[in-house]
């Protein structure tokens, strides 16, 4: 998305004033748990991370709730709560990724539920209309939230739902919300072994309890590349446009889909060498002198100019082209990021690699293959929900 | 290899064009070929010799007599490359079989090829040309060919500014050109790395996403749109700018963002295009960025089908890569980026290549982005690159080469003096050819080529009228170094060559007059009246329009010229500092003087004031052009001048015999100098020498070129401003005197240039230039 190289601009102070304790222990914390019991009031817990395409929404359901408490919780909060749990979709766009769900989480005391729950942010609107519809309104004055909608949005929070948004840097929530649940959840982090062949390909859990340095890539609709030294040691090296909105708006134009789903159903049944220029299309076999293999992506769409190539090209193989083009990009500029950084671990996140194994395992093999084994591409299982467990994290029921 | 001939030698066959433009010139003649296929456009390169004439100065016995015996044929070498769309490939290769002498001379020979086609079309140049096909790698072929162009043509490489004034910024010719990257943007495979995105994307992706076929369609389409409809901005996102990011809102976010299920489109195909071109743009500016960070480059030279040199995609890779590099990284483009791949080619098939020095043919070249319909039904580009006789390198003298600029005034930035310098050469064109067909009285072709080589001036002029930078900068100095290859290209050799010998011995019979007026003289009053010589004799010049006027309708002499300069103060006038510092400096050690015109300027002028010199002790090394240009002193013509001269004067005589005053030749073959090419003979001489004092004549060689450059050594400029609309843009009137010296401040030591031999001529090592400063060595690779 940018590239701007400069070392995150968020002072203490400023963070402080956003609710945010400070670093270091919320880093502790995170760890082991063992801060003091909050409350019920400053709940509902929600972090929020309003992306360009899709907002994710990710919601903490206690549940070490007291007699007392119970006795004492509003209808409101109680008929929330069974809105949220009891459902896995919300109208017609909103999802909750039950497969993500983490139970017997501790968060600031608190033992309970991570429930993870997204929607395209063009639906805020009604997202909006459903919580005030529920009475959101009357219970909680401030939601923390990420991401550009946190600012884009804010006005329309406080007019629709009476709801104060405590904003907080996207990229620090990233990490702090990829850290957390990187140590919670013990198979969070896994990669690709022998990417290639697909009867042998299989996810491996790694152990990433040893995580400095790493590259955090985090592909939503544009793309930013993060050099992570410590908890809150990282800046953004690089970024670029094109991302997982490129994907799917190109896809969009060149097939008519119109969901990301539809986008990677297409290219699963596709073949981008229909498309592309291959090493092999130009030079009838590898390229010697600079050991480029002849099944290389020569020239990406290098075979449209053709008309009669252009005829005979499904949707399938147009959505696969754009997929691969993409996500070949972003592994070239990720690998050279690393290597200025001289940074080895390369971690990729973000809803780009949704249901999306094709990616996944191109950006693995790129990344081994043109390194020479030296960099490890490696993959989250809650891939876009970082921000907004980075932001729930930071909430703080004082702060107003 | 001379031989005389008495006729005209016949031009080989070649495609007749309009505007005089011959494509697949010489072609009969040619001897090595290499052919750089791409995926959309073709290169074949061809060595060839070329026969011209050049006049004799000894023999040339007054016009009409036996004059036209006064020439000999000289072979030269030249390096042709015809650029074509590659679906042509088949109807080139014919004309070319059709056309080559003896094709059966090419069988099992080998031609080298390279190129993304070379294996398709393997098949085909073996049935053709019955040639054997020697594959050489394409990425080293664009290095080779990148490496020749930087180091032989000048302004090759250029910045590009949108919008700005001027557009195109050169870069000088200059002695460091590594390190660097090359991208090339067509199939991209870079030295280091590259990207599927490219130049193919943009046709491809463009063809789908809109009804535009053609990849120029395309560009033209993207020339409209507007990026921001179709792509996700950061304030889309964030309602403004990303501020603790330091993203500003109008920053792309996510290309093609706004595409996605959009329903009822709010953008158009032009958007779409627009979109495509700056996403791909950004992209490869993006990673070319990354690629110098690696590897610790600040130059990044861009070529290929994407770009040829199309302003938008120029502009848009220029944007990329300062942004993503915040600076620090420098894009450059190359004027004939097309052909460094046949270039390239070409070079590995060859031996001979790199000891030479090369130059721009101006009159074969078409101009930058400028195609030449043919008769075969296609549009083709072509560039010539003549073979140097001499090797030539920077002026050992030169305080700081790397920013060496030999012209005055950039033409293409400035409008006002571009337009009268295209509309005063085009005033003037007719006087040149009028002249030429007139030293060939005997010629029955003489009017015919005449009047071609008028129609290719006037169109070339008018080409550069709306084109201002087709050939690189524009300056007066390839404006007149333009008219020279077009005399040479016409076979108009040396069209003053009777006009100078008549006025050389004319001015001789008053030589030894002069030296005994100037010897009653003594002390400032002597050097006054040398100066003054000089400046007077400077006024006889054919170049100048209202001279020429003069010369040729009255009886115009040395004491009407004198009469002609003004009083002092003149505009730029250092006269005395200039009689200081002879009566009270030490003798200078050697002075080299790059001398004017013929006639009254080199004898009457010149002569005395380098005799003065060699009486305080000074040696002397005149130094005139190698080939004609105008009137100007040929070396030839100075050698028999100071021979002639020495019958009348025996300090010249007695000097000539010391070898106190030595004549050599510059390598130059215009009225102007350019000091990054000089002779690389007088460049060791002047080290040798120790050269301590440098005279510059002239207007051409003072005014028009030189007047800013700065030399390590005292530099005195002499010249008489003999055009009105000149003089009076500098402040002066017509006849306006520059008499500029400038003492060196510092104590010049350590110059050397170093040079081997290779068989029987000499080369510098592998640079263009290398020397010593006194900060210590500047080598290079």
């Amino acid at each position: 998305m940018s590239p701007q190289n400069h070392k995150n601009n968020l002072t203490p102070k400023n963070m402080e004033s956003n609710g945010y304790s400070t670093g270091k222990i919320m880093a502790k914390e995170a760890r082991n748990h063992s801060s003091p019991c909050e409350s019920m009031d400053s709940m509902p817990w929600f972090g929020m991370d309003i992306g360009g395409t899709l907002c994710k929404l990710v919601y903490f359901e206690p549940k070490d709730i007291t007699r007392d408490e119970a006795n004492a919780e509003v209808e409101t909060l109680k008929n929330i709560r069974r809105y949220l749990t009891k459902n896995s979709a919300y109208g017609k766009t909103g999802h909750r990724d039950t497969h993500l769900q983490m139970n017997n989480v501790r968060i600031r005391g608190r033992q309970g539920t991570l429930h993870f729950i997204r929607f395209p942010t063009s639906e805020m609107g009604n997202f909006l209309a459903l919580a005030k519809s529920k009475g959101m309104a009357n219970l909680v004055t401030t939601v923390c939230a990420t991401g550009g909608g946190a600012f884009k949005f804010e006005d329309n929070f406080k007019k629709e739902v009476n709801m104060n948004l405590a904003k907080f840097d996207e990229l620090h929530s990233l990490i702090r919300g990829m850290l957390y649940i990187e140590t919670t959840n013990p198979h969070e982090c896994y990669y690709w072994s022998n990417p290639t062949d697909n009867s042998k390909c299989q996810k491996v859990p790694y152990d990433f309890s040893e995580p400095y340095p790493f590259l955090l890539v985090n592909i939503g609709s544009g793309v930013s590349i993060l050099a992570v030294y410590g908890p809150e040691n990282f800046k953004r090296i690089s970024g670029t446009s094109l991302g997982g909105g490129t994907f799917l708006g190109l896809c969009c134009l060149l097939t008519g889909c119109n969901t990301f789903e539809e986008a990677i159903e297409l290219a699963t049944g596709g073949d981008n060498t229909k498309v592309d220029k291959l090493v092999k299309d130009i030079y009838g076999g590898d390229y010697g002198p600079f050991g480029l293999p002849g099944d290389l992506v020569a020239s990406s769409f290098g075979q449209m100019n053709s008309k009669d190539r252009r005829n005979t090209v499904t949707k399938e193989d147009l959505a696969r082209a754009t997929l691969v083009t993409i996500t070949n990009n972003i592994g070239s500029i990720a690998r050279m990021c690393a290597v200025n950084e001289k940074i080895e671990r390369v971690v990729f996140a973000g809803n780009f690699l949704r249901v999306n194994p094709i990616s996944m395992k191109l950006l693995a093999y790129a990344m081994d293959y043109w390194s020479k084994g030296t960099l490890k591409a490696l993959f989250l299982e809650h891939e876009g929900y970082f921000g907004a467990v980075g932001c729930l994290l930071q909430f703080n029921g004082e702060s107003s | 290899m001379a031989a005389e001939i008495d006729g005209e030698h016949s031009h080989p066959q070649c495609i007749k064009l309009p505007p005089a433009v011959e494509v697949f010139a010489n072609l009969k003649n040619a001897q090595t070929f290499a052919i750089d296929i791409g995926l959309s456009l073709t290169k074949i390169a061809y060595y060839s010799t070329i026969s011209y004439r050049k006049a004799l100065y000894e023999d040339a016995e007054g016009l009409g007599n036996s004059g036209e015996r006064a020439y000999k044929v000289f072979e030269g070498s030249r390096l042709h490359f015809v650029k074509f769309e590659t679906r042509y490939i088949e109807n080139c290769l014919d004309f070319v079989k059709k056309n080559l002498v003896d094709v059966e001379r090419f069988h099992g020979k080998s031609i080298k090829v390279t190129g993304g086609g070379a294996f398709k079309y393997t098949p085909l140049l073996q049935e053709k040309l019955g040639l054997l096909v020697d594959k050489e790698d394409e990425i080293d072929c664009l290095i080779k060919g990148c490496n020749f162009l930087l180091k032989n043509i000048p302004c090759e490489a250029f910045e590009y500014h949108r919008h700005a004034n001027p557009e195109y910024k050169f870069q000088k010719a200059e002695p460091n050109i590594f390190p660097y990257l090359l991208v090339e943007s067509d199939e991209v495979f870079e030295r280091i790395g590259g990207t599927a995105t490219g130049g193919g994307t943009f046709w491809g992706l463009g063809s789908l996403l809109t009804k535009r076929k053609g990849f120029d369609e395309l560009l033209q389409l993207a020339e409209r749109g507007d990026h921001r409809n179709v792509d996700m901005l950061v304030k889309d996102i964030y309602g403004g700018d990303y501020s603790s990011q330091g993203l500003p809102g109008e920053l792309i976010a996510s290309s093609f963002g706004k595409a996605v299920a959009c329903g009822q489109p709010k953008f158009s195909e032009a958007d779409l295009a627009r979109s495509l071109l700056i996403t791909i743009s950004n992209d490869i500016g993006h990673i070319a960025s990354l690629y110098a960070t690696v590897y610790n480059m600040d130059k990044i030279y861009f070529g290929g089908y994407f770009l040829r040199n199309h302003p938008l995609s120029m502009h848009t890779i220029s944007y990329s890569i300062k942004y993503w590099s915040h600076d620090k990284v420098k894009p450059l483009f190359l004027r004939h980026e097309g052909y460094l791949g046949a270039i390239g080619a070409y070079l590995y098939g060859t031996e001979q290549s790199d000891k030479y020095s090369w130059l721009e043919n101006y009159a074969g070249s078409s101009g930058f982005n400028d195609s030449v319909p043919t008769d075969l039904g296609m549009k083709i580009d072509q560039l010539e690159i003549d073979q140097a006789e001499y090797i030539v390198t920077f002026c050992p003298l030169l305080k700081d080469p790397a920013s060496y600029n030999p012209d005055t005034t950039d033409l293409a930035q400035d409008k006002e003096a571009r337009d009268y310098w295209l509309q005063c050469f085009e005033e003037s064109v007719d006087k040149f050819v009028a002249r030429a067909i007139h030293s060939q009285p005997h010629s029955p072709t003489a009017k015919d080529r005449g009047s071609k080589l008028k129609e290719k001036y006037i169109n070339r002029l008018h080409y550069l009228h709306t084109q201002p930078v087709a050939y690189g900068a524009l300056t007066v100095r390839i404006l007149l170094d333009t008219i020279e290859h077009c005399m040479k290209e016409f076979d108009f050799p040396d069209p003053y060559l009777h006009q100078k010998k008549k006025e050389n011995e004319e001015a001789l019979r008053h030589l030894h007059d002069r030296i005994t007026t100037l010897d009653k003289l003594e002390g400032a009053e002597k050097i006054k009246a040398l100066i003054l010589g000089v400046l007077s004799g400077n006024i006889f010049d054919w170049g100048a329009k209202d001279v020429a006027k003069l010369l040729e309708t009255t009886d115009f002499g040395f004491k009407e010229a004198q009469t002609k300069i003004p009083g002092r103060p003149w505009l730029e006038d250092n006269l005395d500092d200039w009689i200081h510092r002879l009566q009270n400096g030490q003798p200078h050690k050697c002075a080299a003087i790059f001398v004017d015109n013929s006639g009254v300027d080199i004898i009457l002028g010149i002569l005395p004031f380098a005799r003065d010199l060699l009486q305080r002790g000074t040696k002397v090394i005149l130094c005139a052009n190698s080939l004609p240009a105008l009137n100007d002193v040929t070396y030839p013509e100075l050698v028999v001048t100071l021979r002639d001269a020495a019958k009348i004067c025996n300090v010249i005589k007695q000097a000539l015999e010391d070898n106190t005053l030595i004549a050599m030749e510059t390598a130059q073959a215009g009225p102007c100098l350019d000091l990054s090419r000089l002779n690389l003979d007088l460049c060791l001489a002047m080290v040798k020498h120790n050269v301590d004092l440098i005279v510059i004549e002239g207007m051409g060689r003072t005014l028009h070129t030189n007047f800013h450059a700065k030399m390590k050594c005292d530099c005195l400029k002499l010249a008489v401003v003999k055009n009105r609309w000149l003089a009076l843009r500098l402040g002066g009137d017509m006849y306006a005197v520059i008499c500029k010296y400038e003492p060196s401040k510092t104590k010049i030591y350590d110059i050397g240039i170093k040079s081997k031999t290779i068989g029987d001529k000499k080369t510098i090592e592998d640079c263009p230039s290398m020397y010593k400063t006194d900060n210590g060595n500047v080598q290079m690779r």
